[in-house]
């Protein structure tokens, strides 16, 4: 069988689609070819919006952007602020940031992973695991696991809502707040303010625990299904952090193979362009991202929280330190490629967050009041992040006239373009090849993207200025012409 | 005496947003599972419902950017009783329409120089347009996002048959 990446049959094909995703951030959908007898020739996700953002962007002051790029994305502003802060910060000449303002931005950004992390799990995509991918479709939703699993569900909605205050009481806001600024922040918390949530954290912990031990329960019910559906192997990349480990707010890109061998390390996040550049196919506004050594065919990896737990060391923090010895110990200590794997590992990191929060709401340095720094200015700055999807790169430069003139983002869900597309090509593969495609069946698909917990609006807003390589090809998917423009 | 009281209908959707405005929806935190319990929600985000059926009330989250966007309003305003604008794009464009100024083509070709063209992919608009641009729209809820109280101020005077109604504090632009 082909890649399903385009079709190479002659015999007539009829076409379906998802349109849209749903329970997933954004605007995508899925398209499939089947022959007559049912055969599935071609399977993708499009990402079917465009919007600009790094154009715009250039011509504004740089102070504006980190409250404007957040737009990018409601679910992870957070993300957006602090990688746009941080490129911005070298601008600033902010070579050291105060202690304050970087363990206020790395409680804001651990908030924001908690509840992320809890609204992907237990709003979006626990139905299709309690229920069943082909469960009916009334019931599959968060309103049937409300119905079902009353607890739980109040459970998600709580852990959601302390990441959310976490966000407010840092960024002045749940949803595009202004707490941080390139050189620091513009407020530190107060000794209420880490009171009141030092006093919600015993039980945040606790819910934490058992989500993780739900989706170890679903896993063990189930392994062979959870641990085949919708494979590939790839490589894999993200940040780490000291002595390799698991690092949300800063850190060197490190990239393993699939089977594990580290294949580059200690990448300063300047240094970005040399390692990563980006594909464009006629047929979805959303980049294809590659290691340039590999080349675009080999060198397309997976990023997020399958990709962050495995490619740390270790996890500072003992809780979620022992789920990822016991994540390690369940799959022999082999590299896990299986996309349902990434809840398992999503909720490991929420664990990690929570107790992260735990560790600097008990740090005095919260409410300093040394906020900003400044230093010699510069004209670029790149600020890398891992987002709760997954590395997600800001890159500026800004005129004497401290205005941008070049912006370039490659957003975590971006990263995962050919991940996802390979993994609903092998359900499609499993699950669709020769049957009649019904709802249920379809929602296989939808499960598979869900595992990544795509955020497609981050993705349609990215407009990269990388080195690109095009191909144009015929209705046949004969190449016909290419087309490469190299960066400035 | 009235019939039993049937559960009023509810549909959602983010066009040209960045789905900021569903989270402050569900920024209502526990109250959530109230509101669960006075609505039912037909296409949403959070569910799996593809096409909207008819609603008592459709909340429109972004601006229109392409083609598909129109296409989808439509289908709201068709079958909502009551059509409201959520925030800032919704209302006036919000921050996607910084690419107004923008010649399109330029931008898309600057970009991709080979700009995607398959017909999965729908037109993008020359220009974001807000959405009473195309519909009419019956309230309007500010805010980038609105807040989560006010959000939750309307829906339940909404849901209660009363006007609604944004006390103090729960108007505000940013």
């Amino acid at each position: 069988m082909t890649s399903l990446e385009t079709s190479q049959t002659d015999k007539p094909t009829r076409r379906i689609s998802i349109d849209q995703v749903s329970r997933v951030e954004g605007h995508g959908k899925v398209t499939l070819l089947l022959d007559d007898e049912g055969h599935v020739h071609q399977a993708r996700l499009h990402i079917v919006e465009f919007r600009g953002f790094e154009r715009f962007i250039q011509g504004r002051p740089y102070w504006e952007v980190p409250v404007m790029v957040q737009r990018l994305c409601g679910i992870c502003p957070v993300s957006h602020h602090l990688a746009a802060s941080k490129a911005l910060d070298v601008v600033v000449g902010a070579t050291q940031l105060t202690p304050t303002a970087e363990k206020v931005r790395r409680l804001m950004h651990y908030g924001q992973m908690l509840q992320s992390h809890a609204l992907h799990f237990f709003h979006l995509s626990s139905p299709d695991l309690l229920f069943g991918f082909d469960s009916e479709v009334s019931k599959r939703n968060v309103v049937g696991v409300v119905a079902a699993y009353p607890e739980l569900a109040t459970h998600g909605v709580l852990l959601r809502k302390f990441g959310q205050e976490v966000i407010r009481l840092t960024a002045g806001k749940r949803v595009h707040g202004t707490g941080s600024i390139p050189g620091g922040v513009n407020k530190s918390l107060t000794r209420a303010e880490r009171d009141e949530l030092l006093a919600a954290l015993p039980d945040v912990l606790q819910w934490a625990r058992e989500g993780v031990d739900l989706v170890k329960a679903l896993h063990q019910k189930n392994t062979a299904l959870y641990e085949s559906f919708g494979l590939f192997r790839s490589s894999l990349l993200s940040l780490v952090g000291p002595g390799g480990r698991l690092e949300f707010y800063d850190g060197v890109i490190r990239a393993r193979d699939a089977d594990g061998q580290v294949m580059v390390d200690g990448i300063e996040p300047k240094n970005y362009r040399q390692h990563i550049e980006e594909e464009v196919k006629s047929w979805s506004y959303m980049k294809f991202p590659y290691l340039t050594a590999l080349g675009p065919e080999r060198g397309w990896y997976k990023v997020g929280p399958l990709a962050r737990v495995q490619n740390c060391d270790f996890i500072h923090t003992p809780l979620a330190e022992a789920e990822r010895q016991a994540f390690r110990e369940a799959h022999g200590g082999q590299m896990v490629h299986a996309p349902l794997a990434y809840h398992w590992t999503r909720l490991i990191e929420l664990l990690h967050a929570a107790e992260v929060i735990g560790e600097l709401l008990r740090d005095d340095d919260l409410m300093g009041d040394a906020l900003v720094v400044s230093g010699e200015r510069v004209g670029e700055g790149v600020g890398i992040i891992e987002a709760p999807r997954g590395t997600l790169i800001h890159h500026y430069k800004v005129d004497s006239q401290d205005l941008v003139t070049m912006c370039n983002l490659i957003v975590s869900t971006t990263h995962n373009n050919q991940a996802m597309n390979e993994a609903i090509r092998s359900v499609a593969r499993e699950y669709l090849d020769g049957h009649e495609p019904t709802e249920g069946l379809m929602n296989h698909l939808e499960v598979a993207i869900r595992a990544f917990d795509p955020c497609l609006s981050c993705a349609t807003h990215a407009m990269g200025r990388m080195p690109l390589y095009v191909e144009v090809r015929d209705a046949s998917g004969a190449v016909v012409g290419s087309a490469t423009k190299s960066s400035r | 005496m009235s019939a039993p009281k049937r559960k009023l209908k509810v549909a959602t959707t983010s066009l040209a947003g960045c789905f900021g405005c569903h989270m402050s929806l569900l920024d209502i935190d526990e109250r959530i599972l109230k509101l669960l319990e006075l609505v039912e929600l037909d296409r949403s985000p959070l569910t799996d419902i593809k096409h909207c059926g008819p609603c008592d009330l459709g909340l429109v989250e972004g601006g229109l950017c392409n083609a598909e966007n129109v296409h989808v309003l439509r289908e709201f305003r068709k079958q909502c009783k009551v059509l409201v604008a959520v925030g800032a794009c919704a209302i006036n464009g919000g921050l996607p329409a910084q690419r107004n100024h923008l010649d399109v083509r330029e931008c898309l070709t600057s970009v991709y120089r080979t700009v995607p063209n398959d017909p999965e992919l729908p037109l993008p608009l020359d220009h974001v347009h807000p959405i009473n641009d195309v519909v009419r729209i019956d309230y309007s809820l500010p805010g980038c996002p609105p807040p989560a109280d006010a959000l939750w101020q309307f829906l339940t005077d909404f849901i209660a048959g009363r006007t609604p109604s944004l006390g103090h504090g729960l108007i505000h632009y940013d």
